[in-house]
């Protein structure tokens, strides 16, 4: 009975054995180029460190910044088809309107308008006109598309014709795969079809990377079920993903924040999480990442994604520091992955943040030697600056006078220092693989956002009604179901519309099945 | 104040910023009248600003805006050419063509979307507006104040209706409105308060887009250096600080049509142990810390993200965010009887007197 967990990082690929609450091993092995080269060898060191059979692992989980970073890079984005049922609202803001060029560009900028689309209530704002969808296929067709994302005028309160107009398109176009609006964002209706044009490019590199994770785990010999982890702590099955791979935005974050609350058994803390380029603070509120609060954009397309509220400075293991003599300063360059070929200690020639550490004695590695041309003086003037830096940023995620703890993790942690301003810091054990036991230890949820109409029930009622719906989800997603409990709990009445229309939005967790 | 001649497409993100500003927590988030003013402005060039001075007395005027609920108009976009319909409509009635467009509300979606319709109708916009921030209600005008009748009213929606109205009164208008909006799907876009020149010159707040502006370009370039706008803020628009802290209880519930509730505020660094309660219907309209007023309706009451000073809508608030309390006295004509009557703490059913935010600030 033992869970992998994975992080496959743009530097590092982690891994580590868990079994219940024991963490067995946590291994580190760069990142390929293929992706599956680096998961294979990270997942084998850390089965034989555990000294476990293969056949005793239950389940593998994965976290990923691969999505994230297509999309910032624009590659592996697929042409995709924007269809908004709208007609003759809505025509003002076409699909895509507010996106940075490159990427209307890498998802090739088509899009077409049809009439359809609810009002509030649920009334029709324009029946679906069949024959226009079918014009649309064809000339979907034609421009040679098999990816199309589907998004219509409150569908949040009512999906019919996004399904309607789906089963349609589906018939004259057999090959593509379809990406729906309500399935995955919230009301907004711009923000919400940019995540399902996004999801929409991503379903071809989705299904790749899947099945590659699943060859990986395969060659190395372990055929449980594996998952992948979501934006907000919670695992997504196979199958799931392939089909919502925008989902895995800003996972890498989150699992990096839970990871530390399981290792050191803190629920509310601040998040250190400091790697070769970049430290990511992130605050933990009942052990889960504190949301961001605004809308968050993703390669510069806006979303209203639950995304966690980090806060990221240019301050990593990495960091070049200016040399003895000129003016202070520290990045944000960094030597990044080739810090062992660049850094001093390592036989380089570049001065950074990690040659400080060691040559003040807060780590041990590299060769100490090499730091005899850098006084203790220039030393120390560097560390109280990259101090300051931690402070400054640990207070900004900060929510309260409470001294609540710091959690130091990543493999650039030396850096922080004992104590940040008045808070205390810990170091867990293994922190350097917290983002991999982050991931190990992701649940099920399940989520609903929507309006509710209290004419005919209580608001008790709608709440209860909107909390069964978001246990079916979860239950239907793998969850167990003696261990749902409600993770977030929010209901905004609507100004001005009758019949006291209310927005709910809730969700629940519960550990994963097996 | 640096007063606007034109608006151009690169002015549009600092008139949004500084139009959630004034939203005063309520009037919807600017950013869709945003992209349809940039669109517009793109089509038809920059919008020409005309100074109150600098009007014909006998110019027409005519306010356009949204009406209804800012959710719905986030999620059922506009089709685009509603409010010209609008303009259209009571041009008909009038039987005379709009020499200029106005803003009706300085604050939230309605600061935007009449300059997208002044692009798209090729007219000038006036340097003003009827109510220096965000109410809820369309008698809420100063206009009101200068007996400029709200009728002939226009509304249109996205199918092609385009009703006008005729009442005995603003606030009736207001009463009458509202249904058909709901029929509308919950939103509409109107033309409204016809005036001349010479009306305008007595009855509206000037200088509301060049205030605008210049509070959306102090936020962009405070936060920019990486501090907080608050003070320049309070230096450059004679505004104060008057709580910092954590939103610790938000409790929301509708009565008659409208989201009312309450926020706690528990103080952080300079006002740790103390707490703020801060009560809202649409927009922040009361300011209180045990049981005292630090600041009532029509006064400004704005919450500012603590971290990037950011305005935060009462629907956007929730548990844990940490936020700077402003407070901006409100234009003079609001402090005078009639001004109070229609926007005073009384209307909205807070029993107490209302007392300048700088008298009961100065007196701490």
């Amino acid at each position: 009975m033992f869970r992998i967990g994975v992080d496959v990082g743009g530097t590092n690929t982690d891994a580590v054995v868990m079994q219940g609450d024991q963490i067995l091993s946590g291994v580190k092995s760069p990142t390929t180029e293929d992706v599956m080269g680096g998961v294979v060898d990270a997942v084998e060191r850390a089965i034989t460190d555990a000294g476990i059979e293969k056949s005793g692992v239950t389940a593998v989980m994965i976290g990923t910044t691969h999505f994230t970073n297509a999309v910032v890079e624009r590659r592996h984005i697929a042409r995709t088809a924007a269809v908004r049922l709208c007609l003759p609202a809505a025509q003002c803001l076409p699909p895509m309107v507010d996106w940075p060029d490159d990427m209307c560009e890498a998802v090739g900028g088509h899009f077409w308008m049809a009439k359809g689309g609810n009002e509030f209530d649920g009334r029709k704002i324009s029946a679906l006109d069949m024959a226009e969808i079918d014009t649309i296929a064809a000339e979907i067709g034609e421009a040679g598309i098999d990816t199309i994302a589907i998004t219509s005028v409150f569908s949040p309160v009512s999906d019919e014709m996004e399904r309607a107009a789906m089963a349609r398109l589906a018939e004259r176009l057999p090959d593509a795969s379809f990406t729906l609006s309500s399935e995955i964002g919230r009301l907004g209706i711009l923000e919400r079809e940019n995540a399902a044009i996004m999801n929409a490019s991503l379903r071809a590199l989705s299904e790749r990377t899947v099945d590659a994770f699943g060859r990986a785990l395969e060659k190395v010999g372990v055929t449980c079920p594996y998952f992948i982890t979501q934006n907000d702590g919670t695992l997504m099955n196979r199958d799931f993903v392939q089909s919502y791979p925008v989902l895995t935005f800003a996972s890498g974050p989150t699992n990096s924040m839970r990871g530390a609350a399981f290792l050191s058994g803190k629920t509310e803390a601040i998040v250190v999480d400091v790697g070769g380029t970049t430290t990511d603070v992130g605050a933990l509120v009942k052990g889960f990442p504190r949301p961001a609060s605004t809308t968050v954009d993703v390669g510069g397309v806006r979303t209203n994604f639950r995304m966690p509220d980090v806060f990221a400075i240019g301050l990593g293991g990495g960091t070049i520091v200016s040399a003895e003599g000129e003016p202070l300063s520290v990045g944000p360059k960094s030597v990044g992955y080739r810090l062992t070929q660049e850094a001093l200690i390592f036989g380089g020639k570049t001065l950074t943040t990690s040659d400080i550490a060691v040559g003040l004695g807060l780590a041990d590695f590299g060769d100490t030697s090499a730091l005899t041309g850098v006084s203790p003086d220039h030393m120390q003037a560097v560390k109280a600056h990259t101090d300051n830096m931690l402070l400054n940023a640990v207070e900004r995620m900060r929510v309260s006078p409470d001294p609540i703890p710091v959690l130091a993790v990543g493999g650039g942690s030396i850096l922080v220092p004992e104590q940040v301003g008045d808070l205390p810091v810990i170091r867990p054990e293994h922190f350097s693989v917290a983002n991999a036991v982050g991931a190990a230890i992701g649940q099920i949820s399940g989520e609903v956002d929507r309006i509710f109409s209290l004419e005919s029930k209580s608001r008790e009622e709608a709440l209860n009604d909107a909390r069964k719906e978001a246990t079916d989800k979860a239950i239907a997603a793998g969850a167990r179901p003696d261990s749902i409990e409600l993770l977030d709990q929010e209901d905004v009445p609507l100004a001005y519309l009758p019949g006291n229309a209310t927005r709910i939005r809730l969700k629940v967790v519960g550990d994963m099945n097996g | 104040m640096e007063k606007i001649k034109t608006i151009t497409r690169a002015d549009m993100a600092d008139v949004a910023l500084g139009g959630a500003f004034l939203g005063t927590g309520g009037g919807g988030d600017p950013y869709i009248g945003k992209l349809m003013a940039e669109q517009a402005i793109g089509e038809n060039g920059p919008v020409p600003v005309i100074g109150i001075a600098s009007l014909d007395d006998d110019a027409l005027i005519v306010p356009v805006a949204m009406m209804g609920a800012p959710t719905v108009m986030l999620e059922k976009l506009p089709r685009g050419d509603e409010a010209i319909s609008a303009l259209r409509s009571l041009e008909a009635v009038l039987g005379r063509k709009a020499d200029a467009i106005f803003c009706i509300e300085a604050g939230g979606l309605n600061s935007t979307i009449p300059i997208a319709v002044a692009a798209a109708a090729g007219l000038p916009i006036v340097d003003g507006d009827g109510m220096g921030r965000a109410f809820p209600e369309l008698q809420m005008v100063s206009m009101t104040m200068f007996d400029v009748h709200a009728c002939p009213m226009a509304m249109a929606d996205e199918k092609g209706n385009a009703l006008v109205l005729n009442t005995v009164d603003n606030l009736s208008t207001e009463k009458f409105a509202r249904v058909i909006t709901v029929e509308m799907g919950g939103a509409g876009l109107i033309a409204l308060y016809p005036m001349t020149g010479a009306q305008a010159k007595r009855a509206i707040l000037p200088d509301s887009l060049s205030l605008i502006a210049s509070i959306g370009r102090i936020i962009t370039a405070e936060q920019t250096a990486n501090r907080n706008p608050a003070d320049r803020l309070a230096a450059d628009l004679g505004g104060m600080r008057l709580f910092e802290g954590r939103v610790t209880d938000v409790d929301r519930r509708t009565e008659g049509g409208f989201a009312r509730g309450q926020a706690v505020i528990e103080g952080l660094e300079a006002y740790q142990g103390r707490s703020l309660t801060l009560k809202f219907q649409n927009e922040f309209l009361l300011a209180e810390e045990d049981g005292t007023p630090a600041a009532i309706t029509p006064d400004l009451i704005c919450l500012l993200d603590l971290e990037t000073g950011q305005p935060i809508t009462t629907e956007q608030m929730a548990y844990g965010y940490r936020v700077i309390v402003f407070g901006l006295p409100s234009d003079p004509k609001w402090r005078t009887d009639h001004g109070l009557e229609l926007v005073g703490p009384k209307y909205f059913g807070y029993d107490i007197p209302y007392q300048p935010i700088e008298d009961i600030n100065a007196k701490n």
